[in-house]
């Protein structure tokens, strides 16, 4: 027996609005990306000039820049990945666990997050300076003079740098996400643990993390999108300096797109940036099921 | 029962219909842009607000017409708002262009900009007369001009401006030279690093992490040792950029950078904090633009300073980056375009452009306005005639060049390159964005 017609095509109307709106501010857009990465275009003239994959080519062949800022963003992100992630699940452990004033410690780990990144970025910008930054001056104070430099602005310190202050921001989104997954975790299954003998670290090693993993990937996903997607705090800090020093693919786009008015060498970039975005995160997602 | 089916039937569609209607509405024309609708003027200049919104009223207590300023900063973010407006013909009747002359080209081309020739040349040519004729050229085009522009003058510049460098006369006192005769040349200058680092004075300051100002500063040098035909026949691409001439322009930053005259971490360093440190008097020299007097003076009043050209490398004349601060263009595509030029015309007028002097401590576009100029300001204004422009060149580096160029100096700042080296560096991107260029032009016909 067949449904109302009003009954079938009702599930169809409900989605229809957001269908739409994904077409009109997802798809479409994406087309028009496509579509402008085969144009020489100053993003101004009526007339764009067909350029075919000339733009690719030269993205892939030619922009030794372009690469050299992926390498860039892929130190920031292996940083952000290990260092930044394992103190956040560090102190998402500690704060776990029946601490005294464990929601102050929460707000207080949280709080870098949700600044914007140019304040961020403005702040660290005169701690690390090297005319009057409080960075140096501790250093000094220490009897550590001879380590003082700008910070931001020596080739040998500039990305690592950019990469702490990046780390010092996002590392409460991980905290957050870590602790919610260990709150998920049941205490009998510690209990049991201990029961059988299990140490601390075996706890951690058989219990926490294998339940953790999950978390884990998506944590990585995570910090791999946004860490690459860089932007802000560069140019709040050292607008891609000194030379290239900390250009990142982001910057580079900018630049061609607004510093050349190449729109169309832009769009290539970009879609290049993304698809290869797209390929870590489906090796990610791979990894994830497989593990599940 | 019938009823309510019926009614959740029109309930459903209505939805989506709703939010059609709402996307739609957005596609529609705008309301009249005649009556009693303002005219609008999009501009990015933060400390003139207040000054406009006052000029508004005035020009509105005087014509009846409305005016609205529209105040969109940071400069990026103008200059996207303004290619977006573009791209969607929503520009409004009265703008700026942000960018270099390739950009108003494209920008005329699209038919967005109104040609004002006709308009300055009216009655005997009056509006241009009362205008600095370097600041009116900055936004001219000129017969065969490589964009295919009709030419003629498009913008009407609203101040004037170039860049020197500020010398704090206290300091330099200190380090026992005579504020009266600051170092006029190469030598003297860097060797003021000395006595500067002996006292722990920061020596030199400027916001070279923003690549346009150390590119000024180089090219004053280019200029000022080559000549202007030899640099033009660089961009050319007729001299390369590993002309002796070239390396030895570069040399000058290894030589800034060995003497220990430059700020710590200057090539990070943004404008804003160069001017801090200036202010707060950390620094002895500032290369900055005439803007700096009014931001000196708000930093801080007490502030004793003098200004002076960039120390002389030859014995050639020196020239400094300048010509019009800010300009404004009219929308070709408005209806009120003529009421958009009636506008500028009177914006530009001696006593409108006085009350900006007044206020703002701009060096005013309009002649007789800036006729009694405070000490600072008239250093600025005479140096008018010794300033250059790379929008006055017959042809413009491209670029990818030019990033490459400035890059590179930051790079010899740094100690990670010979100036021979960022030169050879810089060729090579010429020489691929020549290759590039000729390969689109063969391909497509263009001239």
């Amino acid at each position: 027996m067949a449904a109302p017609r009003g009954r079938r095509v009702a599930p169809y109307a409900f989605i229809l609005p957001a269908l739409l709106l994904f077409t009109v501010f997802s798809i479409y857009p994406f087309y028009l990306l496509l579509q402008t990465s085969l144009l020489d275009w100053d993003g101004i003239s009526p007339s764009p000039t067909f350029v075919g994959l000339r733009n690719y080519l030269e993205v892939l062949a030619q922009d030794r820049i372009f690469w050299t800022s992926f390498g860039q963003a892929g130190y920031v992100t292996l940083l952000a990945l290990t260092l930044q992630n394992a103190l956040a699940l560090l102190l998402a452990i500690a704060v776990n666990r029946e601490l005294r004033g464990g929601t102050i410690y929460r707000t207080i780990f949280f709080l870098p997050p949700i600044l914007s990144e140019i304040v961020v970025g403005l702040i660290w910008f005169w701690i690390f300076d090297g005319n009057f930054g409080i960075f140096n001056e501790v250093l000094t104070a220490m009897g550590l003079g001879h380590f003082t430099r700008p910070w931001l602005a020596d080739p040998q310190t500039a990305l690592s740098a950019v990469a702490m202050i990046h780390m010092w921001k996002g590392f409460g989104w991980g905290f957050v996400m870590f602790l919610a997954g260990l709150q998920t975790i049941p205490d009998e299954l510690y209990e049991a643990a201990r029961v059988d003998g299990a140490n601390a670290w075996y706890r951690f090693r058989h219990v926490t993390l294998p339940l953790l993993l999950p978390v884990c990937i998506t944590v990585s996903i995570l910090t791999i999108l946004g860490t690459m997607q860089i932007f802000a705090l560069i140019i709040a800090t050292t607008q891609g300096g000194p030379a290239f020093h900390t250009e990142v693919p982001i910057t580079r786009i900018f630049a061609s797109m607004l510093g050349s008015g190449r729109f169309g060498y832009a769009c290539a970039q970009g879609i290049v940036f993304g698809l290869i975005l797209l390929v870590v995160s489906l090796i990610q997602l791979r990894f994830q099921r497989k593990t599940a | 029962m019938s009823l309510l089916r019926a009614r959740a039937c029109l309930r459903v569609p209505a939805v989506p219909a709703f939010l059609v209607l709402i996307l739609l509405a957005g596609c529609g024309k705008s309301p009249s842009a005649t009556g009693s609708h303002p005219l609008r003027v999009w501009h990015w200049m933060t400390d003139r607000e207040e000054a406009f919104d006052e000029l508004a009223a005035r020009y509105q207590q005087a014509t009846s017409t409305p005016v609205r300023f529209e105040l969109y900063a940071p400069s990026d973010v103008y200059a996207q708002k303004v290619r977006a407006a573009a791209q969607t013909e929503g520009l409004p009747e009265v703008y700026g262009i942000l960018g270099e002359l390739r950009d108003v080209g494209s920008f005329i081309q699209a038919g967005h900009v109104e040609p004002l020739e006709p308009y300055l040349s009216e009655g005997g040519g009056a509006w241009r007369a009362a205008l600095f004729p370097k600041a009116l050229a900055v936004n001219a085009f000129s017969r065969g001009n490589p964009y295919g522009v009709e030419p003629g003058a498009y913008g009407v510049p609203i101040d004037v401006m170039n860049i020197q460098i500020f010398y704090n006369k206290k300091l330099l006192a200190q380090l026992g030279v005579d504020p009266q005769t600051p170092p006029t040349t190469w030598e003297a200058f860097l060797q003021v690093a000395e006595r500067a680092k002996a006292e722990r004075l920061i020596g030199f300051v400027s916001g070279w992490a923003e690549l346009w100002l150390l590119d000024c500063f180089a090219q004053n040098y280019a200029i000022h040792e080559m000549g202007m035909k030899r640099v033009e026949d660089t961009f050319a691409g007729k001299v390369p950029y590993t002309d002796p001439g070239w390396i030895s322009v570069l040399r000058r930053f290894a030589e800034l950078r060995d003497s220990g005259l430059l700020a710590s971490g200057i090539v990070t360093m943004v404008n804003k904090q160069a001017e801090q440190l200036f202010a707060n008097e950390r620094a002895v020299f500032a290369f900055n633009g005439a803007w700096g007097v009014n931001v000196y003076r708000s930093m801080n009043p007490d502030l004793d300073y003098g200004i002076m050209m960039p120390p002389k490398t030859t014995s050639r004349p020196m020239v400094t980056w300048g010509g019009a601060g800010s300009s404004f263009f009219v929308n070709a595509r408005s209806p009120r375009k003529a009421e958009a030029v009636a506008f500028l015309r009177w914006l530009t007028e001696e006593p409108q452009q006085r009350y900006l002097l007044e206020t703002t401590q701009n060096i005013p576009a309009n002649r007789a306005a800036a006729s009694d100029l405070s000490p600072h300001l008239a250093a600025f204004a005479d140096a008018m005639d010794a300033t250059v422009h790379p929008r006055l060149f017959a042809v413009q580096e491209a670029s990818p060049v030019i990033e490459a160029f400035d890059k590179g100096i930051q790079s010899i700042l740094i100690g990670e390159a010979t100036p021979e080296a960022v030169a050879q560096q810089v060729q090579e991107v010429k020489a691929r964005e020549t290759s590039r260029r000729a390969q689109l032009e063969s391909a497509h016909g263009r001239p």
